[in-house]
Parts: structure tokens; C-alpha cells; sequence
């Protein structure tokens, strides 16, 4: 870790070790590059727009009208339940997150391959079809408990999968090293493993932060009001009125929060390695008699992420035979869910590209601010993107309202952050000095690019689209406003048939997500399980 | 890796060209041989989709149908203002007709139509057509509640004796247009308090057939519905009303008010002929019946016949109010005030 230090002291905007580049390479780099820069200031605004929204409308409400809005009880409950829900869950993921992805790829627990797909599988299930699977076996689930049991559920996938993926890549060798220097199994994993994994931990986080303060489905479900549920609430009674875009701006300042907190932490350390050297397997822990309870508390976990919800869905799928189940609007449903996320998949994972690229090979503050730019789409719910992009377009585009191509902006929006975090930490882990010999050797900067750094990107770039597919296959209330009069997707039905409470009729929708989530999730755990 | 890359690249576009596929065509206002097709602002249940479709087969005129929330969509067609998509807009209750009527955006209703509906269930300026109509009725729990103990007006639901024993569905357009018809008959200053005493009260459920299942599984005493979700599920299996009576206010109190579901035809309709048809259809002798057939509220049209099932429409005693007056930001204002909303 010596060498973490130093690289901190000497070189802390570039990092790289030994890799430390002359003083002219450097200023090379600092230059941004024109076109890059423009790009990725285009994809940073084009985030921002439904912030500039909310921040121009609360000014045109005037002071006094915020205040009263804002300065009452009601929102002071939603505040004290966001943020009790918010970080309970983000500690939680972390937690578990952490320690399963370390049982499985450090530990000599059997069956690790299985448990691998087991634990990822849960990203599969949206949020509120687990949440609908609980509710609809017993209704004590609702309220606080219930809500960050359910979320918990839900998101830990984003941080282990991240952090399982920063396991496999780091070098055993750095801990037999501090075995060697006389550190113990679990000094070793606190002193250096642990900071090896911050960057994945804490942007798993974060994700499960953002995550949650923009979730809506499961906790309306499960009736536990935050500060969206509110929103949706207000947008019920007047659209798009005062009162839910005030609660929108207090969002915007929690999510602001989160963003700051966790650029303080993460640190200014960067993790790329020279050299991809020859890791060995790394000798799995022995788990000696923890080894029993170690199993019983994975398959605990297994069984409330997994088998709870999806023994739910089943049920009522062979009791709702009652409710037909018609063919044609579920196949148009699902064909449309599968257009719908593939193309956000795909514009979202294009638009995070240049802005990854800025921020990992121009670190530096104009990187960090348009990087972090991208994230607020993803903190604030669907229908607060959802409402400024309508507003926007009846005034400016009318010919755009209520189009696809609107609709998958949105998408782009909202999910921008989960593509970035894939890309950002795929890019960092691509040592420059391989573009930097590639031109040296005479190959241009598009072929450098074609044919050196997107191979080694291409996970997580299909990681990062992924994750927007599976997104954009759940997303409700951003659908519901902006999709064009007559379309309806698999979440939207869904919705409508557990808004009146029919659990049979919602079933077939809610396990047509799961099954067309299932390539994606299969994409995110292949290369855990390709892996030696 | 390339290859894979290559087959990424394929499989986006082909969702891309589903994309189009599953959603293409629908910014067409006219087909082919001049037929239009309408679009349809629909905030009622899935009934209005037969009703559609019964529509079509008969004129050939197709319907799109947009489905949302009473004040939802209400907004939605406000901030559209001229530039709505919308033809027709078809509401649960009055309020959101109202506000769109406030900003003068619909059409007069053709006077043919008007014909078909008795006065009591049209707007005084006759900017849009009641075509069906619910009751307001408390849910309540017969072993926690005996028939002595039910209060007399809905108001007294904001006494301190029935606090945490009582439900109410805020956020919706139904219980807000109960509010409104509070906010008609006894002004502002009394639904004030009110509100203040139910948001002390009342346990908070997203919607009426979640009000009705906590009723049922004993979790509260009583709590305020709209009598077709009792009826509705009573028909289907019980399964969440089996444990719970309707109990129906009387002599014109706000707690008997009947909501008027209404339709109206946008002014920025291009298609305002096929628009007026599709409304008058709504208040047809056939529509009427799709109506009974498929939903337990209330047919209001002349000459429709009710479920017999239901309590007789002639039997209710909802006060007088203009469904025209029925004012919902105020009501969504009163309700932020009393910290339901």
C-alpha cells in the first residue's frame, strides 16, 4: 500500500504507479480535447435538463409559495423517511453485498459458481414484483421494516456484483505480500483488500442510494411514503403542479448530498494497474466451522430474495387461471418492453462513453463535474424527468410529445448513471500507456480506439447496457406519461392490474419482466462464471 | 470479443426496428379512406374499453385510448392547452371536468346528447355530459361497529372518538371529489377543519379497494369508498368484502354525495364530428348497457337500467350540487394544508 501512498503525494491527478508520465505527457493530457469536451458537456446537459426544469419553476412559484410548500410537517415526514430508508439500505447493501461477494470469491464455500448466479439473480426481479410477491402473501410487510427488508433485497445485487468483480481482478499477490509482512487473514482483508474494494463498494452504494431515492413502484406498494411516492401523489392530484416540484427539489438536494459524500470517500487514489501481469487464483479462505451457519445465512438470503417473490408470482399464475391469459396484448406488451429498453440500452451506453473517457483520462475538475452531472437523472423519479420533458415539449418540440424517440431520452436520463459507473470503472482499469504505445508504434487515435481500447471495454460496456435494460424493461411512471397514446409495456400493465389489487391478473405481466430480464442478468454473471 | 461486439450491434438494431414495429403509427390522426381516429383521455376504469370498442364496430371510428388519473390527465390536457392530442376526455368524477372546463377548452355538447342525460347529471353550462355516476358510502366492520354507532354525517368522521379507526384513499380523484362536494355545500372555512380532524384520524390508503380490504381484514373500523367497489367485489368472490356492510348517509349530506362521471369533447379536437359521436354513444341506450353490464355504477342515462343488486339510484338522498362548482385545486390546496397530500 506503500506504493497507493506515494502515487497519492507525487502524481494525485494521474496515478499509474510506476507508470508516473513525464511533466510534458502530462500537460498533453490536461489539454481536453475539443471535440470530447463538447460531446460530453452535451450529454452533461441533456442530464441536467430536468433540473434546470425544477430549478426554473421553483423560481417562478416565488419565495413565499416555497415556503409554504415546503415548511410543513408533511414534508418534514417524508424527509425523516427517505433519508431513515436511504441509508439503512445503502449500509445494508454494503454490507451484505460485500461479504457475499468475498464468501464467493475468496472463501472455500462450496458451490461458489452456483452461489455466484443465485445472488445476482435477484437484479432480475424488479423491485416492485418483489415487492408485489411479499404484499400479496402478507400485508405485514408494509411500512419501514417491510420497505427496507424489500429494498435491501433489491438492490444488494449493485454492490456486490461490482465488488465481486473488484475481487476477481485484484492480485492476490498484494495480500499474500501483506500475509507475508506478517498481517493476519482479517488485517489483510481490512488494511488492504478492503481499500482495494472502496471504489467499487462505495459506487455500489451510491447506486443503491439513487436507487432508492427514486423508487416508486415497490414503496408505493408496500405504503411506505417518501419523498417520489409524495411526487406521484401530487402529480395525481394536479400534474404538473407546484407543490410536485418543490418536493422534486428537496430530491435533487438529497441526491446532491449523496454525490458529494461519496466523491469524499471514494478519494482521490486511483486503482489502474500496469501491466495486466498473470494473477493467480487467488487460495480461497477456509471457512473451517463457520462453514454450517456461513451456508445457512446464504441460503436465507436466497430464499427472501428469491424464493419468496418468485413463489408468489408462481401461485398466483396457476391460481389466476381464472384470469385469461390474453395472448396478443402480452405479446404486443412484451415487444414493446424489449424495443423500448433495447434502444434506451443502447443510446444510454453510447452517451456514457465520451463522458467515462473525459472523466478517467482527464481527471480533473471540469471531468468531475460533467461526470457527475450524468447522475442526477437517476435521483430523481421517472415522473419528475417524465414532467419536464412534456412541459418542454408541448412548448418547444411539439411534433417530439409523446414519441418514442422522447420516451428513450428519458430513459437516457434516468439511466445514464448505471451505464457510467460500468464504463467509468471498465476505462480505469485499461492502463493509458496502452494507448499511449499503440500511437507510438503509428496506429491513429480512431484505430487506437477500434482496436485497443474498446476490446478491453467491451464488458463493461455490455455490463452498462445491461443494467440499462434491465432499467428501462421496469420503468413505470416516466412510460406512462411520455410513451405514445395506445402503448402499453409489460410494467404499465403490470401496475395497472395491482393498482386493483387483481394480483392473478398483474402475474403473467410481472413474470414476462423476469423472463426478458433474464439475458441481461445472465450477460452480468457470465463473466463471473467464465472466470478462473 | 469482436465478434460479439457484431452481434451486439445486430441485436440493437433489431430492437430498434421493434421498437417502430410496436409503436409506429400511432401519430396518425386519419386512415387511409378518411376515417378518423380518435383519441381518447381516459380516467374512468376499463369499461370505457368496450364501450370503445362497441363504438368502432359500429361507426368505424377508431379510439386510442390514454389512461390516467381524473386530475392527471385534466392537467395534462391543460398544459396541452391547444396543442392536446386529445379529442374526447371521459373522467371518474367531476372535478377534473370542471378544470378543464375552467380554462374553456371544451366544445358545447351537442344538444342531441344533452337530450339523452336528465339535467340533475350535466354541468349548468353544459360544456360536458354526466354519462354514469357513483354513491359515497362508509365501509364499515358490523363486529367493531353497530348500526348505533355509525355516524350520521360524514363530518363526524373528524371527531376525536374515531381516531385511528377510521380509512380514507387521499391521493385520489374519488375522495377528493368528496372533499369538493364537502368544500360545495358547507364552504371553506368547515371542510378546513374537517380535513384537519381526518388527517388526525384516518389511516391513509392508496386507494379505495385498499381502503375497503383493510376494512375487511379488521385492520380499521370503517372507511370511506364509492359504493361499486363494495358491489364489484362482492360479485366476484368476496374475498375482500365478506367481513364489511355499506353504511349510506341520508337527508343531502355531504357524505351521500353522487360523483357524476363526465365526457366531453376537446375545442382543439380536429375531429370534432366523430368526437360529439363518440359522446353521444357514451350516453346511449347501448353504451348505457355495456355500462351495467361491465361496471357496478351507476347508468344515468334516460330510460338505463341500474344492476339489481345495487341500492336504487332513486333511493340515494345526495345533496344538491351543481357539478359544475366542484372546484378540485382547491380541494388538492385545502388538502396540502391539512397535510393530506
Amino acid at each position: 500500500m506503500t506504493l497507493g501512498t506515494a502515487t497519492r503525494s507525487t502524481a494525485p491527478e494521474r496515478g499509474g504507479g510506476a507508470a508516473a508520465p513525464s511533466p510534458a505527457a502530462r500537460r498533453v493530457r490536461r489539454r481536453y480535447p475539443p471535440a470530447l469536451l463538447g460531446v460530453s458537456v452535451g450529454v452533461a446537459l441533456l442530464a441536467l435538463i430536468p433540473l434546470f426544469f425544477v430549478a426554473a419553476y421553483t423560481v417562478s412559484v416565488g419565495w413565499d409559495t416555497v415556503v409554504a410548500l415546503l415548511w410543513r410537517p408533511r414534508v418534514g415526514e417524508l424527509l425523516w423517511n427517505t433519508t431513515r430508508l436511504a441509508l439503512a439500505c445503502m449500509v445494508l447493501s454494503a454490507v451484505v453485498g460485500t461479504a457475499a461477494a468475498w464468501l464467493v470469491e475468496r472463501s472455500d464455500l462450496p458451490g461458489r459458481r452456483i452461489w455466484n448466479v443465485l445472488l445476482v439473480v435477484p437484479l432480475a426481479i424488479p423491485a416492485f414484483v418483489n415487492s408485489y410477491g411479499w404484499v400479496s402473501i402478507t400485508p405485514a410487510v408494509e411500512g419501514y421494516g417491510g420497505a427496507l427488508l424489500i429494498v435491501t433485497l433489491s438492490y444488494y445485487p449493485l454492490v456486490y456484483l461490482p465488488v465481486a468483480a473488484a475481487l476477481r481482478g485484484l492480485d492476490p499477490a498484494l495480500e499474500e505480500t501483506a500475509n507475508a509482512l506478517g498481517h493476519g487473514r482479517w488485517r489483510t482483508f481490512v488494511r488492504v483488500v478492503l481499500p482495494q474494494l472502496r471504489p467499487a463498494m462505495l459506487g455500489g452504494a451510491l447506486l443503491v442510494g439513487l436507487h432508492l431515492l427514486a423508487e416508486f413502484g415497490a414503496l408505493q406498494m408496500l405504503r411506505f411514503p417518501t419523498f417520489t411516492t409524495a411526487i406521484y401523489d401530487q402529480f395525481e392530484s394536479s400534474f404538473n403542479g407546484p407543490a410536485a416540484n418543490m418536493v422534486a427539489g428537496v430530491l435533487v438536494l438529497c441526491c446532491l448530498l449523496l454525490l458529494l459524500g461519496e466523491l469524499r470517500l471514494r478519494g482521490r487514489a486511483r486503482y489502474a494497474r500496469l501491466g495486466a501481469g498473470s494473477p493467480r487464483p487467488a487460495t480461497p479462505s477456509r471457512l473451517g466451522v463457520l462453514g454450517a451457519p456461513v451456508l445457512l445465512a446464504m441460503a436465507a438470503l436466497v430464499t427472501l430474495a428469491l424464493v419468496v417473490p418468485l413463489g408468489a408470482l408462481g401461485y398466483w399464475l396457476v391460481t389466476g387461471s381464472s384470469a385469461s391469459f390474453p395472448v396478443a396484448e402480452l405479446t404486443s406488451a412484451t415487444l414493446t418492453s424489449l424495443g423500448l429498453a433495447g434502444a434506451a440500452a443502447l443510446v444510454t451506453t453510447v452517451l456514457a462513453l465520451p463522458v467515462a473517457w473525459l472523466c478517467v483520462r482527464h481527471p480533473g475538475p471540469v471531468g468531475t463535474v460533467v461526470e457527475r452531472a450524468t447522475y442526477f437523472g437517476n435521483a430523481l423519479p421517472g415522473i419528475v424527468v417524465a414532467l419536464a420533458l412534456v412541459t418542454i415539449a408541448i412548448r418547444y418540440t411539439p411534433p417530439l410529445y409523446q414519441t418514442v424517440p422522447l420516451l428513450v431520452l428519458a430513459y437516457a436520463i434516468l439511466f445514464l448513471p448505471r451505464a457510467m459507473v460500468s464504463v467509468r470503472s471498465a476505462l480505469a482499469q485499461v492502463p493509458p500507456v496502452l494507448d499511449d504505445v499503440a500511437q507510438a508504434l503509428g496506429t491513429g487515435p480512431a484505430a487506437t480506439m477500434w482496436r485497443v481500447t474498446l476490446p478491453l471495454i467491451a464488458r463493461g460496456l455490455g455490463a452498462g447496457a445491461a443494467l440499462v435494460f434491465l432499467a428501462g424493461v421496469t420503468e413505470l411512471t416516466a412510460t406512462l406519461l411520455l410513451s405514445p397514446t395506445g402503448t402499453h409495456t409489460l410494467a404499465t400493465e403490470f401496475w395497472a392490474g395491482t393498482s386493483s389489487i387483481s394480483y392473478a391478473g398483474a402475474a403473467p405481466y410481472a413474470a414476462l419482466m423476469v423472463l426478458i430480464s433474464a439475458p441481461a442478468t445472465y450477460l452480468l454473471t457470465r463473466e463471473a462464471r467464465t472466470a478462473p | 470479443m469482436r465478434v460479439r461486439g457484431r452481434a451486439m450491434a445486430v441485436a440493437a438494431g433489431l430492437t430498434v426496428i421493434l421498437t417502430a414495429a410496436a409503436c409506429g403509427g400511432s401519430n396518425g390522426g386519419t386512415s387511409a379512406d378518411g376515417t378518423p381516429t380518435l383519441t381518447l383521455y381516459n380516467a374512468q376504469h376499463d369499461f370505457v374499453k368496450d364501450i370503445a370498442a362497441a363504438f368502432t364496430k359500429k361507426t368505424g371510428i377508431g379510439v386510442r385510448i390514454r389512461s390516467g388519473a381524473d386530475s392527471e390527465l385534466a392537467n395534462q390536457i391543460v398544459q396541452e392547452g391547444k396543442a392536446s392530442p386529445a379529442d374526447v376526455f371521459v373522467t371518474e368524477n367531476s372535478p377534473a371536468m370542471t378544470l378543464v372546463d375552467g380554462k374553456n377548452l371544451f366544445s358545447k355538447v351537442a344538444t342531441g346528447t344533452l337530450a339523452n342525460v336528465p339535467d340533475a347529471y350535466e354541468p349548468s353550462d353544459a360544456d360536458w355530459v354526466g354519462f354514469a355516476a357513483r354513491s359515497t358510502v362508509l365501509a364499515y366492520d358490523p363486529k367493531a361497529l353497530k348500526p348505533g354507532d355509525l355516524p350520521a354525517s360524514i363530518l363526524d368522521l373528524a371527531q376525536p372518538r374515531w381516531k385511528g379507526r377510521i380509512g380514507i384513499a387521499p391521493a385520489g380523484a374519488d375522495f377528493q371529489a368528496i372533499v369538493s362536494a364537502v368544500l360545495a355545500t358547507r364552504g371553506e372555512a368547515a371542510t378546513a377543519t374537517w380535513l384537519a380532524g381526518l388527517e388526525a384520524n384516518a389511516k391513509k390508503y392508496p386507494g379505495n379497494g385498499a381502503v375497503m380490504k383493510a376494512v375487511n381484514a379488521g385492520e380499521i373500523e370503517a372507511g370511506v369508498i364509492y359504493h361499486y367497489y363494495w358491489y364489484s367485489d362482492r360479485a366476484e368472490s368476496g374475498a375482500n368484502s365478506r367481513n364489511t356492510e355499506l353504511h349510506y348517509f341520508s337527508g343531502g349530506d355531504p357524505g351521500a354525495f353522487l360523483s357524476i362521471s363526465g365526457a366531453g369533447v376537446l375545442r382543439s379536437s380536429r375531429h370534432q364530428d366523430a368526437a360529439q359521436q363518440l359522446v353521444a354513444f357514451l350516453t346511449s341506450p347501448e353504451a348505457q348497457k355495456i355500462l351495467a353490464g361491465a361496471s357496478k355504477e351507476y347508468p344515468i342515462a334516460n330510460g338505463a337500467t341500474q344492476q339489481p343488486d345495487l341500492r336504487p339510484l332513486s333511493q340515494l338522498q345526495p345533496p344538491k350540487v351543481d357539478p359544475a362548482t366542484l372546484n378540485g385545486p382547491k380541494v388538492v390546496d385545502l388538502m396540502q394544508r391539512a397535510g393530506l397530500l
